[in-house]
């Protein structure tokens, strides 16, 4: 068991590895920041496979903590030009 | 037989840095900043240093891919005319770090027999403080100096940030973090995911005590989680003047001060503790710091003042 | 009784490989950045809740396992967020009005 887990484990990083590739190519930051999004959800994927077979439930909060953080890169990827609100409300870009 | 994934991530880490350096654009590189610094926790994870890639997560996977994609936002085209180095000073560059790398692994492939370590000693003493991580007792019993130091510098960056205000707008408020336009996904996240980030992030801070975990990542979780409602436009950040916020700031050095000094009356001088209560002054000051961590990294996020007092 | 924990896990950690698998070739191969999205949050949903789904019978005990819950919890909600502003931002607009 201790040792498919690891094994699962290096293939999911292989595969995580793979989707690099994407962050190299594509041709736009949305593809990249999916690259990106892929090996936080990969990492967090091999983390608990490697907790789950070393028996260190400590990583379990690294997945944790990698889930909990995955979107904001996302969100900050879709942020313009940080504006001042104007009289009005309205956003000054 | 482990060697191999060992490799693949070194491989993995060293193809995403080339790319972070070699991006052509500014934004492309940061992504490949945050992929570094999430492939850098798998690493540490597999050096079996769980403290260091829960802050490797939380910091680099969190809060600098965040600081930077914004900086990217604000700066415009960089005009590269004559601002390219000259070709003696590249080789230099070339040659010093090509340098420094050679002494690294130098360092790491010939180690010095038997490896000098201050573990055992530090182990050793653990019981004494009653807390069951070895770092945390490392960075708030042992070296408790060199953090209350880091803690104050960390004050410091800020002001350093709120220096680069307009003088008319000394005071006021951080530019808006919010998106071009409002979104409904966005909203939609940033009410559900800040609660049960403060939750996970009081965790972490509380768990610090015994299991890898701490202040410094509990707190950025709690900043990240402040962000995550400021960008979604549903509070705005506050204004720099204000003296709850500047309290705030500066609560987790002062209580840190405050038990250093009190170490003169109560235990054997400048931040010692009395034997049997380390452990509750411990606890009391990672809250405070976790709580003014939590608020300089949002507020340096956030940025100096774009908008005049009210 | 482990027998059987054990080949669940073997099982569902297979299939969640499988999905990771198809949903990193998608992202590799998919003419489109919409239709890459698409590919990435199969691997996002599915590969990564079959895997905690497997890992669940391996926990030493009920705090670990309730946590590998939390965490999934999050990445299913943190990855529907993402892929929603990824393909705003592709999309260059906003949402419909």
């Amino acid at each position: 068991m201790v040792e498919f887990l690891y094994v699962t484990a290096a293939i999911l990083l292989l595969l995580t590895g793979l989707g690099l590739a994407r962050m190299l190519w594509g041709p736009s930051p949305a593809d990249r920041m999916m690259a990106a999004q892929l090996v936080g959800t990969g990492g967090g994927a091999i983390a608990l496979l490697i907790a789950t077979a070393s028996g260190t439930t400590a990583i379990i909060d690294i997945a944790l903590v990698l889930a909990l953080l995955a979107a904001f890169a996302a969100v900050a990827l879709s942020l313009g030009e940080p504006g001042t609100k104007q009289q009005d409300g309205s956003p000054n870009s | 037989m482990s060697l191999l994934p060992d490799l693949a991530l070194v491989l993995l880490i060293l193809i995403a840095a080339v790319w972070t350096v070699s991006a052509r654009d500014r934004r492309d590189s940061v992504i490949g900043f945050i992929v570094v610094g999430l492939l850098l926790s798998l690493a540490w994870i597999r050096l079996n240093s769980v403290d260091v890639a829960l802050t490797e997560a939380a910091v680099g996977g969190g809060a600098t891919g965040l600081l930077l994609l914004r900086a990217c936002a604000r700066l415009g085209p960089i005009e590269a005319e004559g601002v390219k180095p000259q070709v003696p000073l590249r080789i230099l560059t070339g040659v010093l770090c090509s340098v420094v790398a050679a002494a690294l692994a130098a360092v790491v492939l010939f180690p010095i027999e038997p490896a000098p370590t201050l573990a055992p000693a530090a182990a050793a003493h653990m019981g004494e403080i009653g807390l069951g991580n070895p770092v945390t007792v490392v960075l708030l019993a042992y070296r408790a100096l060199d953090t209350l130091l880091e803690k104050v510098v960390l004050v410091l960056a800020l002001i350093g940030v709120w220096a680069l205000t307009p003088d008319p707008l000394w005071g006021g408020a951080p530019g808006s973090l919010r998106a071009q336009q409002s979104s409904g996904p966005l909203t939609f996240l940033a009410q559900v995911l800040p609660p049960i980030g403060v939750v996970i992030g009081v965790y972490l801070i509380w768990n610090g005590a015994d299991r890898p975990g701490g202040t410094f990542q509990g707190g950025t979780v709690l900043a990240a989680m402040w962000l995550l409602v400021m960008m979604a436009d549903l509070r705005e950040p506050p204004e720099i003047r204000l003296h709850k916020l500047r309290l705030l700031v500066v609560l987790g050095p002062m209580v840190f001060l405050t038990v250093g000094f009190a170490g003169f009356w109560i235990a054997d001088g400048f931040l010692s503790y009395p034997s049997g209560f380390a452990k509750p002054i411990i606890v009391l000051v990672e809250a405070a710091l976790a709580l003014s961590i939590a608020v300089i990294l949002g507020m340096l996020v956030a940025g100096p003042a774009a908008r005049p007092p009210r | 009784m482990s027998l059987l924990a054990d080949i669940f896990t073997i099982t569902a950690v297979s299939a969640g490989m499988f999905f990771f698998l198809a949903g990193t070739v998608g992202l590799l191969r998919f003419p489109d950045t919409l239709t890459r999205l698409h590919a990435l949050t199969k691997a996002d949903n599915l590969g990564f809740g079959l895997i905690v789904l497997g890992l669940l019978p391996q926990s030493p005990d009920v705090a670990s396992g309730l946590k590998l819950v939390v965490v999934w919890l999050l990445v299913q909600l943190a990855g529907a967020s993402a892929s929603q502003l990824i393909a705003q931002f592709a999309s260059k607009g906003g949402p419909p009005a």
